[in-house]
């Protein structure tokens, strides 16, 4: 059942669905990225919140102009104009007041949903209003999607994307390193400007899909996922739309075999799922990469200290390392050390007095700097470098 | 008489500003009703070296800032070879305080040293191997050749500092603009930071630079600015830098600034 949803065996309207949330998710997490990277990730919370007083204002409109109201593309202009508005009204509150931008952003957010809600409970009185189907924007609905609705997700996907290929450079300063950004010439307010035209494109185009609470986690979950799998800027773009591609899609797909479950919810908990993988697998910052790393660390920081107590005829107290010494066959239960022991003590001190020398001299500035305590010089100095090393272990300095 | 030594003197100062690679007229900068620099002038010696130098407050980094158009001033024009300083923005390098960004950025040192040349390169410019062999020979100056390729969450706080100059160097300008290069570096990054200073002072350049250890400054600077939210003094370093004035700069305050213990280390 699952395998023909995911590969589109479930008719005309599932196909859509899936395509158009594979589209929103790619175009989500690409945006989603910067917005993360310049840590106001947040901001994109206000904006969609702000989406749902402009819904309602324009199908009231278009009823008061003598249509029924339904029109997405209609509906989609009233929730971009506001959530522009309220946009403005955190840059505003952010810029000329005190206030910092939580506040401005709890205080957007709040009063534009509140105010959404409203209008929307004024509809539910009206005669067209009944069969609006407007709460459908609060968590998406995707059961009536058409076939223009998956090509407005699939041209804004593709603008969103030509955006940030464009404006890549400028955007990842921008994250960076704002104030050079500023003093090299780039206009921070226009660069922050088109980043939140490229989120609100993708904020309202998500609507229908994820809903307006949930596109917010669209935009953020991809980014942060694919933060755990690499360390470059321009790989975090790429993975995070791969991330927002697979979850819209498998998600969407997920939601078609069970029409009872919700697509949005279905998307988001689907990116979800690969953010817990990542935040536990990932080899780099990953929970349980960064405990092993502890824990080995731990032994070998044990083991090296335990050396270089036999080597200088210290006694060893800790039950840890002696234990370790041990298990290694390094020393017998009454603390002697075995042969192989003191050969292993001594060269862990002649390590050490070679990193010694290392660590003095800045000519050898970039291999100090692998220094931890542990490593092997022999990993780091080339065959060369470290006769040069021993030379001056074993000529001392003659002092005038 | 006096009227034609009044005009000499206001021409020659004309004179000064259009030749200076910086020239700062009037700047006002204030957060809230207090200012934090107020009505200053300072006109930067072309192929000098100058020391921004002042109490902590004084508005040394908000004058860079404010200079540079990265903070907006109430009043004040900044020029550039007498010119306005928004035609000539890629004459200038600007190297912000270390503790200005997240070192746990995903990127490279390459990858800093490259944004230097982003604004040559343009939006679509593709980065060719000279461009990568520019950014190379720039860390290779400051001594971080080797570190190329390390994401930057993994540098000291010295090794951030060199990073910084080398990414200034990559977009080849002609006046450097440093915030606090010194601060919280190594004994030897200051030494290779103000090793490169001066070669791009002895090749013509002009360097402008906030500095706070006071036992350094005749020997690193030419030129020095003595701030405190005014300019107290202005000019050479042997004319200006001296007791009455740095007095008058940090008040009772100068007994501290002396046992500075970064000087003492330095």
């Amino acid at each position: 059942m699952l395998a023909d949803a995911l590969l589109l065996q479930l008719g005309y309207n599932a196909t859509l669905v899936t395509i158009g949330a594979c589209l929103l998710g790619i175009a989500a997490g690409v945006a989603g990225t910067f917005l993360f990277l310049r840590k106001r990730a947040l901001v994109s919370d206000a904006i969609s919140h702000a989406t749902l007083p402009g819904v309602g204002l324009a199908f009231i409109l278009m009823v008061g102009m003598g249509g029924d109201g339904r029109s997405l593309l209609g509906l989609l202009v009233g929730a971009g104009i506001s959530a522009a508005i309220g946009l403005l009204c955190v840059h505003w509150l952010t810029t000329r007041t005190r206030l910092g931008e939580d506040a401005a952003i709890g205080a957007v957010l709040s009063v534009f949903f509140g105010f959404g809600i409203v209008i929307l409970t004024i509809i539910q009185t009206m005669n067209a209003g009944r069969q609006a189907g407007l709460e459908g924007f609060l968590l998406g609905s995707t059961a009536g999607m058409l076939r223009g609705d998956a090509i407005l997700l699939a041209v804004s996907a593709a603008l969103v994307l030509v955006l940030v290929l464009i404006l890549r450079r400028p955007l990842e300063l921008a994250a960076f390193d704002p104030g050079y950004a500023q003093a090299t010439g780039w206009s921070m307010g226009r660069i922050d400007l088109a980043m939140m035209g490229i989120v609100l494109v993708v904020t309202v185009v998500g609507l229908k899909v994820v809903g307006l609470i949930l596109i917010v986690a669209l935009l953020i979950v991809p980014a942060v996922t694919a933060r755990f799998w690499t360390e470059r800027a321009g790989h975090v773009v790429i993975i995070a739309g791969a991330v927002g591609g697979v979850s819209g899609y498998v998600g969407a797909a997920m939601s078609a075999i069970a029409p009872a479950l919700p697509t949005g919810p279905i998307v988001v908990l689907v990116g979800f799922a690969m953010f817990l993988v990542s935040l536990l697998l990932s080899p780099g910052r990953g929970v349980l990469a960064s405990v092993l790393m502890h824990w080995r660390y731990q032994r070998r920081v044990h083991m090296r200290q335990g050396l270089l107590a036999l080597a200088q005829g210290q006694p060893i107290f800790e039950t840890l390392t002696h234990r370790l010494l041990r298990r290694a066959g390094l020393i017998l239960p009454d603390g002697v050390p075995t042969s192989e022991g003191q050969a292993a003590a001594a060269k862990a001190l002649l390590d050490e007095t070679r990193w010694s020398i290392v660590r003095a001299d800045q000519s050898f500035a970039a291999a100090a700097t692998r220094y931890d305590g542990l490593t092997a010089i022999e990993t780091v100095l080339t065959p060369d470098q470290l006769n040069e090393v021993d030379a001056r272990i074993k000529a001392p300095e003659v002092v005038a | 008489m006096s009227i034609s030594l009044v005009t000499d003197r206001t021409a020659s100062d004309e004179d000064a500003r259009m030749a200076s690679p910086l020239a700062i007229r009037g700047m006002t900068v204030s957060y809230g009703q207090t200012p934090a620099v107020f009505s200053v002038d300072v006109t930067v010696r072309a192929g000098s070296m100058t020391a921004i130098v002042g109490p902590n407050g004084a508005g040394k980094s908000t004058l860079l800032k404010a200079a540079l158009q990265v903070i907006k001033p109430l009043a004040g024009t900044v020029s550039v070879f007498g010119k306005p300083l928004a035609q000539m923005r890629d004459r200038i390098a600007y190297v912000p305080q270390r503790a200005s960004v997240d070192w746990d950025f995903p990127t490279r040192v390459i990858d800093v040293v490259t944004m230097g040349m982003y604004r040559q390169l343009g939006l679509l410019g593709r980065v060719r191997s000279h461009h990568r062999a520019a950014a190379m020979a720039s860390l290779t100056r400051v001594g971080m050749a080797d570190f190329a390729t390390r994401q930057i969450g993994q540098l000291s706080g010295g090794q951030q500092q060199r990073v910084f100059l080398a990414r200034a160097l990559a977009q080849e300008a002609e006046i450097y603009v440093l915030d606090e290069p010194f601060a919280g570096v190594d004994a030897a990054t200051e030494k290779a930071i103000i090793a490169v200073l001066k070669e791009l002072r002895d090749a013509g350049r002009t360097v402008l630079a906030v500095h706070h250890d006071l036992a350094t400054v005749p020997e690193y600077f030419d030129d020095v600015v003595l701030l405190n939210t005014q300019v107290v003094a202005a000019g050479p370093v042997e004319e200006v830098f001296t007791d009455a004035n740095l007095h008058a700069t940090y008040g009772g305050r100068l007994t501290t600034a002396r046992i500075d213990p970064e000087s003492v280390a330095g």
